[in-house]
């Protein structure tokens, strides 16, 4: 069996990400939890998010999701952070004011426009949220991009980007008035902005590399 | 290289059962949204909206199970829309599968449901569909109102107005709709849609009035809407999601192939 913890801390639409793994093969086994030792235990993890950055933060806590996700991503097994579970791993957030996160990559989570509006090169204002299929441009070769064209399009659907202080991490970036980061890379860590379980099939094709991936940056 | 406008087919389903029909040539059941679902997926429909017309209690059940069924299928995004009234009824879509919720009648007789809602679940999941009507007499500056019931019962709300308020409580995307239009296969409200879209910073889905591939262009390059919704046109095989995907392609939109 290919184990795969897709993390519980109540915030949002687990159901999807989950129907979306478990499409991929017979042998997928997806277990819903917050409880360390499942989470732990199984041979990959999935750390989702989806609402406001300040209420997922303060359930992360409450739960102790903090030292969970730690854990794992220093064990060396392949752990998936989609949306605002990528935000999470980030230093700090501006959105709800200032929330501290969990610090795992260096940066900062930003506001599209940032209080102003968000412009294209050519002037024209831009909806924020951004929502919506966009392009991703692979900016470093990794097995999560294997079979998936180069500037293929994801769904995104959020008002915040994660900023890297790190570029050798990016491994994704889309283009919405400027560059952001839509993929970060950092050993067995992978982060997306997108929504893999939403993107039909450029994202099932990344969650079959997951499901595939010994952890390892190089093959 | 640019996000791209969607296309939306919406699936009007009565206790789980798609309603005024789909005629595709070779579907085995015409009335099951999740066989509807899957092909409009398979077709390159850039998100599937479902519209819950049950009117019993009973039937709703059918319609998580239903909302489950597709998104256990079809890994694109899924808005559920009729009936939401409750954060018990988003909690619910949501856990279903749905990702987002559409909310209407709710939203006009408690707005701060939409504040709430947004609150709860993030502004990402929260769409508020505005069904408005022209009331301008002719030669009159335009002024749309927000109706109710199918657009029979006016509630004195200006459209625009109303849209606004709307995304400051949080509303993440409007669906809009031209009750005038909806059904008569004559194009879009450009000026309503213009009009809306320019006084929001959020996304607008322009609906109500598809009859060809132009009125979709119109939609976007007039209107200025990033999706456009349409069902009878899809569901009848007039136009199949990649030849309208082409046509708007064609005449310069950015479309996902």
């Amino acid at each position: 069996m290919n184990r795969v913890a897709v993390i519980d801390y109540g915030m949002g639409n687990l159901h999807s990400v989950s129907k979306a793994l478990e499409s991929l093969g017979s042998d997928v086994q997806v277990d819903i939890t917050s409880d360390a030792s499942r989470i732990l235990s199984a041979d990959r993890i999935v750390f989702p998010g989806v609402g406001a950055i300040r209420d997922c933060m303060a359930e992360i806590l409450r739960l102790g999701i903090d030292h969970i996700v730690r854990d794992a991503v220093a064990s060396g097994k392949p752990v998936l952070a989609i949306c605002v579970g990528m935000q999470a791993l980030m230093q700090s957030s501006d959105e709800n004011g200032y929330v501290p996160c969990l610090g795992l990559l260096p940066g900062s989570v930003r506001r599209f426009g940032g209080s102003g509006t968000l412009l294209d090169t050519d002037g024209n204002r831009l909806k924020v949220p951004h929502m919506g299929w966009n392009n991703v441009r692979q900016t470093q070769a990794h097995p999560l991009w294997q079979g998936i064209d180069d500037n293929s399009r994801f769904y995104f659907v959020h008002s915040y980007f994660v900023e890297p202080t790190d570029k050798n991490q990016l491994a994704g970036e889309t283009e919405y008035g400027h560059a952001f980061a839509a993929a970060l890379s950092k050993d067995s860590l992978f982060a997306v902005q997108f929504h893999p379980e939403k993107s039909q099939h450029c994202g099932l094709q990344l969650l079959r590399n997951f499901l595939a991936w010994n952890g390892q940056c190089h093959q | 290289m640019a996000l791209a406008k969607r296309i939306i087919p919406c699936l009007d389903c009565d206790k789980g059962r798609v309603v005024k029909g789909v005629k595709f040539l070779d579907i085995r059941d015409a009335g099951d949204p999740v066989e509807i679902a899957r092909r409009y997926s398979d077709a390159g429909a850039d998100e599937i909206t479902f519209l819950d017309i049950t009117a019993s209690h009973e039937g709703r059940e059918t319609t998580v199970k239903t909302v489950e069924a597709i998104a256990s299928q079809v890994f694109i995004p899924l808005t559920v829309g009729g009936g939401i009234r409750t954060l018990e009824d988003i909690r619910t879509m949501l856990n279903a599968g749905a990702d987002k919720v559409s909310i209407n009648t709710a939203a006009v007789t408690n707005p701060e449901f939409v504040r709430q809602a947004a609150e709860k679940f993030g502004s990402q999941c929260i769409v508020v569909a505005v069904d408005a009507k022209k009331v301008s007499a002719e030669g009159e500056p335009d002024r749309w109102e927000i109706f109710t019931h199918g657009g029979r019962k006016p509630t004195g709300l200006d459209a625009i107005e109303w849209a606004k308020r709307m995304v400051s409580y949080g509303a993440g995307e409007i669906l809009l709709t031209s009750m005038d239009r909806d059904g008569t296969k004559i194009g879009f409200d450009l000026a309503l849609n213009r009009a809306i879209s320019d006084a929001v910073d959020v996304p607008v889905i322009a609906s109500g009035g598809v009859g060809n591939l132009q009125h979709l262009v119109d939609g976007v390059l007039e209107g200025g809407a990033d999706a456009v919704l349409a069902a009878s046109i899809f569901h009848f095989g007039e136009y199949s999601i990649p030849e309208a995907k082409q046509y708007m392609a064609d005449r310069g939109i950015t479309m996902r192939l």
